[in-house]
């Protein structure tokens, strides 16, 4: 899509963002997104702190806005009359919601220089790039940082949304959004290239692989020593 | 849940050796390709909705050669989906191929993937596949030779009936 968005899509987006300012709702927001999974509202209330008719309240409210979805199941193993109602359960919704002032395009140049890298065959080269970019970002974390540099903090600052399963960091977002749809093999050998500059620019021990999953990024981080791009 | 479907999906890829295969360099530089293609041809064979690929008596399609050039090398197979395709070409090990392909493989000018739809239970032949491609070169992706990047769905029974000439 080149260009702004028409009127009725940017205010309909100002008005999701805008919702996350209240602090309750983004709380709700934020527990939701981090679980990675559908969420109920008793749940949801419970980590925010609140009662649960406030939590129910901002949900919808998100929901209303297209920032979260919702779906009714049941949770227990009882059927039948006298089971009880299925519960809402919350998650966030795939699509991205974005406003920018002024305008700015950056799927458009993304998907044309993609596009272009693609058919010159240059994909070692954006991989180079990245790893330097990586190495240079992850110098500077390193740098600014006031005690020893937090590799979950400097990719959450990324927008790869970090999270330990034992020994690894998996990633549950991926930041390149329609681009990586649109280009996989590229992009994803991009991002490796980036996250590996960054561990390396950081002067960690860790090694970032790829384990490619269709719910989250392609990339995974080793804590600890080097190991094999796969273990078996 | 949906009823299975009475179409599958065939895909053809080619490629051309960066380093030709007459050049002493050649296999030092598609070692690293070497090692995953059996494992790599296992995972496909074990994932959901794969259906066939074509293969020699060594497990794999690399001595195959369609296009008369040593360099040239073809990988043609069915799925039951889009889905099933594209899980395995990009949300399993297959990724770090596709992610390492310029260090092996050339880059080709002109379309190198195509798909297209076939009724469930045929395998399609090496011909079939190149000359889905050259539809797909010629007249770019439509119903009949798509790519991943532009499917098209699976034909109504009206369209293939008229199309195809196995039933």
């Amino acid at each position: 899509m080149l260009g702004g968005m028409d009127l009725p899509d940017r205010t309909r987006h100002l008005t999701a963002i805008g919702l996350l300012l209240e602090p309750v709702r983004r709380a709700l927001y934020d527990y939701v997104c981090a679980s990675g999974r559908e969420v109920s509202r008793n749940e949801a209330a419970e980590a925010a702190g609140v009662q649960r008719t406030l939590a129910a309240f901002h949900l919808d409210k998100l929901v209303e806005a297209g920032l979260l979805e919702a779906t009714f199941r049941r949770l227990g193993e009882r059927r039948g009359p006298g089971a009880g109602r299925p519960a809402k359960l919350y998650r966030r919704v795939p699509a991205e919601v974005a406003v920018s002032v002024p305008a700015r395009d950056y799927q458009a140049v993304a998907h044309l220089l993609a596009e272009t890298v693609e058919r010159t065959g240059a994909d070692l080269e954006l991989y180079k790039s990245a790893r330097r970019a990586g190495e240079v970002a992850g110098q500077e974390a390193a740098a600014t940082a006031t005690g020893p540099v937090e590799v979950e903090g400097v990719l959450a600052a990324r927008g790869y949304e970090p999270y330990r399963d034992g020994a690894v960091l998996r990633l549950r977002n991926c930041p390149f959004g329609s681009v990586m749809r649109a280009f996989p093999s590229l992009v994803c050998g991009m991002n490796l290239a980036l996250v590996q500059g960054l561990l390396t620019g950081m002067g960690t021990g860790h090694t970032a692989r790829m384990e490619p999953a269709a719910s989250r990024c392609c990339v995974a981080v080793a804590l600890g020593g080097p190991s094999k791009v796969y273990e078996d | 849940m949906a009823e299975p479907s009475r179409y599958h999906l065939a895909q053809l890829n080619i490629g051309r050796w960066r380093v030709p295969s007459s050049d002493p360099a050649h296999a030092t530089s598609v070692a690293d390709f070497m090692a995953l293609l059996d494992p790599i041809n296992a995972l496909a064979d074990r994932s959901p909705g794969f259906v066939w690929r074509l293969q020699t008596e060594d497990g794999n399609s690399i001595s195959i050669r369609p296009f008369h050039d040593p360099d040239i090398l073809v990988n043609l197979s069915v799925w039951e989906s889009l889905e099933a395709l594209r899980d395995f070409v990009y949300a399993s090990r297959h990724l770090d191929v596709m992610r390492r392909r310029r260090e092996w493989f050339e880059r080709l000018a002109e379309a190198y993937v195509v798909l297209w739809w076939l009724p469930a239970g045929t395998i399609p032949t090496v011909d079939d596949a190149k000359r889905k491609l050259e539809l797909l070169r010629l007249a770019g992706p439509s119903p009949a030779a798509f790519t991943l990047r532009q499917p098209f769905p699976v034909p109504d029974a009206d369209t293939l009936a008229g199309n195809d000439a196995r039933v």
